[in-house]
């Protein structure tokens, strides 16, 4: 009994090597991978959570791609104004939350779910559309500061020299300002121009961390022997790039990125609560926080509801990453159970 | 050495030069710093805009205007750094010189805390990999990294300086929070030290147990109404501190470590009386420092004292255990306080502030008065702080620890017959330290940015406010007073990390062999 105490003995240490060994035999890289990020439960979970929560969200008001569009199955619409509700309510709180999920008569979301605001507005209509916003600044957050982040570090990793001096000077330029200094300049200037507008602009500004992170990468995969072995058979600088380095270097690509997202979804948030994010008439959530933080006492779900979504949503992107971490680090091992040891260790006898 | 750093410093400022030049433009082209006045009904609108441009050079192109800015920051070389006027024409030095104390008592705290609790939580969890407790520390770390912060700030504000501020008025804890806080006691304990299933029980009983009977007792006697240590519970807390800081620093086998520690805490007990007269009636910042100072003297004497050999582990654990006496006496100190304080008009028994960083209506001269109304304002934010930064500590400390209990040279030290203690405290403590501090170095810089949200959330008024203020009102000198310094302290911070790193890692040359 101590603070020190080990949990695995060496022994188990060795047969949990031999089991890792004999699951991974004759996988592919891609197997594995997949394998292993099947198994982290969390990432699972998340996944399953994040991708329910984002068609739940965007159908619920509808959207309109290219003329194609899809009405939503939401009765309400941001701008409508009904009237406050007022049974069920205390006399002096109308307009409270009729979202019910104990079994009951009332089961289920109701005519307000998520309540209504102060002028009668739907809440659950804003909240909505506010998760739709703020998924579209992560995703497009994401998208520019991925691609940019790969091209500047696989240009800079492979080709070296005054390239990789010039492109790094650059990055140095843009982490010298944090990112929040940055996005509050840019947001209250451009923020009135639209969401996507600056989700552009945060993403341009975000990429620097990762594209350090893949020249690294590219820098120690271009000395490996398989780069030297495809050079000698003759393979464009371009079929390297694409077709052996970076195929090596996704896992830190990827794991990255939703890092990047998780850390764009919030950062919207803060932004649009310092007043330089998102402005009105548009909506989104932590717009919605900013908005209601005073009526917490009052009105407590017109405060609750913005921020568990941002929460949900950046808990699990933050776990899908953390899963794609595990998956692509081939020092990762699954814990390895008892029972799953006991076997291991009395060979099965053959017939 | 040196040439490396002048040339990184050279870089540096060459960095420096032009993402000022982009910001300052960007910001520049962007607004317009005269858009109140052309809309206001003033009659005398006009000269105020003529006075303006004056002062702030408005008739100069942007491009060329920053030349005249920088002109000022230049002259930091002759030693007048000068960062310009703001819009009502006060010095933008005056502003950042009055804001940065305010921003540095803000995240410090914090800061120290948040380093500490992670890196203890991450390494315990890392050497409980894959048991329940780590499963949950990740699951909270990763929560924590995904809570907004000005959403928590809310929630703190109403949940807990509210009810607590309610609960003081009474200061009796109700059974069901026992009950609860007893279970969370005996579940986080028995998962840390763990053992046999055996033990496990009678660690959680034990502990669960110690925390009901310190609450009932704490709650009876109305403790929490009229909070204070006394001598006897200072000395009960600080040998338990001491032999703790033993454990954990030399083993308690090293019986000169354990009789010094001790040693600092007796004399402590028996100073109880004399230290408590100079804290009231020499009370400053001064007679702390010096207290501080004669603390530590003793504690290095007493060290020096019980070794005979291997001193430096032994007058650490000594200091270490000492500092803890030294913070129970100005604990103590403060709790004697807490009674005239919350009684006064300007708090009226509501002692937990939601806003602002101090209380102007305090009768002004008292020292602890003050110093206690400082830590209270500070209660709200450093939680805040702390929930937002613990959780990236607590996953990278987890991380490299893992990494580095599976280099060779940890079983090396094992296979060598050391103690589990010594191979973990000596051999992966250690290491795993070397890539945490250089991370720690960057993220204070960074959390200097941070405060931006922080600052707004809880109304202080430092260099976060002072950044919010400038984008609203198109100051654009003030803006860039404030860029200048977190951008130069982002830039030092960097090199700092470099240069510790190769110090605390021999395989790493910051000179490199041409």
């Amino acid at each position: 009994m101590s603070i020190f105490g080990r949990r695995t003995k060496p022994v188990e240490e060795q047969i949990d090597g031999d089991i890792f060994n004999k699951e991974t035999d004759g996988l592919s890289q891609g197997q594995i991978v997949r394998k292993r990020f099947v198994r982290h439960r969390g990432a699972m979970i998340s996944l399953v959570v994040l991708l329910s929560l984002i068609i739940f969200v965007f159908s619920a008001l509808g959207f309109k791609i290219f003329g194609i569009g899809y009405g939503g199955w939401w009765k309400y619409k941001i701008t409508d104004i009904p009237n406050l509700r007022t049974t069920g309510c205390s006399i002096e709180l109308p307009g409270c939350p009729t979202l019910d999920l104990l079994p009951g008569k009332n089961f289920g979301l109701g005519d307000h779910p998520f309540g209504q605001d102060d002028l009668g507005r739907d809440y659950f209509a804003l909240v909505m559309r506010g998760a739709e916003r703020s998924i579209e600044v992560m995703v497009v957050i994401g998208l520019v500061a991925g691609f940019l982040g790969i091209v500047v570090g696989s240009i800079a990793g492979f080709y070296r020299g005054v390239i990789d001096a010039f492109f790094m000077r650059l990055v140095d330029f843009i982490i010298t300002i944090p990112v929040i200094v940055i996005g509050s300049v840019l947001g209250y200037h451009f923020g009135s121009k639209g969401v996507l507008f600056l989700a552009l602009f945060l993403g341009l500004v975000s990429w620097g961390g990762l594209s350090r992170l893949v020249r690294g990468d590219f820098l120690t995969l271009r000395e490996r022997e398989f780069v030297d072995a495809a050079r000698v058979a003759g393979a464009s600088n371009r079929r390297i790039i694409f077709k052996h380095i970076l195929p090596n270097a996704i896992g830190v690509i990827i794991v990255n990125v939703t890092l990047i997202m998780s850390g764009a979804i919030l950062l919207e948030a803060a932004l649009s609560y310092l007043g330089f994010g998102v402005v009105p008439p548009d909506v989104s959530l932590g717009l919605l926080i900013s908005q209601y933080q005073d009526s917490f006492t009052t009105r407590p779900w017109l405060f609750w509801y913005p921020g568990l979504i941002i929460i949900i949503v950046a808990l699990s992107v933050n776990f899908i990453g953390d899963g794609l971490r595990d998956a692509f680090d081939p020092r990762q091992r699954r814990r390895i159970s008892r029972k799953d040891r006991a076997a291991e260790r009395q060979p099965i006898v053959k017939k | 050495m040196l040439a490396y750093i002048g040339r990184r410093i050279a870089v540096m400022l060459v960095i420096l030069f032009g993402s000022s030049f982009l910001i300052y433009n960007a910001a520049a082209y962007s607004g317009d710093p005269l858009e109140g006045l052309r809309t206001s009904t003033d009659p005398k609108v006009h000269a105020k805009v003529l006075d303006l441009i004056r002062t702030l050079h408005l008739n100069v192109p942007p491009p060329a205007r920053y030349f005249i800015w920088l002109k000022g920051i230049g002259r930091v070389f002759t030693g007048h750094l000068d960062f310009g006027r703001a819009r009502d024409g006060t010095l933008v030095s005056t502003h950042i010189s009055a804001a940065i104390p305010v921003t540095i008592r803000l995240i410090l705290l914090s800061f120290i805390l948040a380093v500490l609790f992670g890196i203890g939580f991450g390494i315990v969890s890392a050497l409980r990999q894959y048991s329940r407790f780590d499963y949950a520390l990740t699951f909270l770390a990763f929560l924590m990294y995904s809570l907004p912060i000005f959403w928590v700030a809310v929630l703190l504000k109403e949940y807990l300086a509210i009810s607590f501020n309610n609960f003081l008025l009474n200061g009796t804890i109700a059974p069901i929070w026992i009950l609860s806080a007893s279970a969370v006691s005996g579940f986080f304990w028995a998962a840390v030290i763990s053992g046999t299933r055996k033990k496990v029980v009678s660690i959680f009983a034990i502990a669960a147990g110690a925390t009901a009977f310190v609450l009932v007792l704490l709650s009876v006697t109305k403790w929490f109404t009229h909070p204070g240590l006394g001598p006897i519970m200072m000395l009960v807390l600080g040998l338990g501190f001491a032999v703790g800081v033993t454990y954990l620093s030399t083993g308690i086998g090293n019986k000169a470590a354990l009789r010094a520690s001790i040693t600092v805490v007796v004399i402590g007990f028996v100073l109880y009386f004399p230290v408590e007269y100079f804290l009231k009636k020499y009370a400053s910042l001064s007679t702390v420092f010096v207290m501080l100072l004669l603390t530590l003297a003793i504690a290095i004497g007493t060290g020096y004292f019980f070794a005979k050999v291997d001193r430096r582990p032994i007058i650490r654990t000594s200091v270490i255990t000492s500092i803890f006496v030294g913070l129970l006496f100005i604990i103590d100190k403060l709790m004697k306080t807490w009674v005239p304080y919350i009684n006064t008009d300007a708090i009226h028994q509501r002692p937990i502030p939601t806003i602002s960083e101090s209380n102007n209506l305090l009768p002004s001269g008292n020292f602890w008065f003050s110093s206690l109304d400082t830590i209270l304002h500070l209660v709200l934010p450093t939680l805040a702080l702390i929930l937002i930064t613990m959780a990236a500590y607590i996953r990278y400390s987890r991380g490299t620890m893992l990494e580095v209990l599976n280099q060779d040279y940890i079983r090396t030290a094992r296979a060598k017959g050391l103690s589990e203690r010594t191979v973990i405290m000596r051999h992966a403590f250690r290491n795993t330290l070397i890539p945490i501090t250089t991370i720690l170095v960057v993220d204070f810089a960074g959390i200097m940015s941070g405060a931006i949200i922080t600052e707004q959330i809880f109304g202080w008024r430092g260099m976060g406010s002072q950044f919010n203020q400038a984008i609203h009102t198109q100051d654009l000198n003030l803006l860039m007073g404030f860029i200048l310094v977190t951008s130069t302290l982002v830039i030092l911070a960097n090199l700092v990390a470099d240069l510790l790193y190769s110090a605390l890692d021999p395989r790493i040359r910051v000179v490199g062999k041409k």
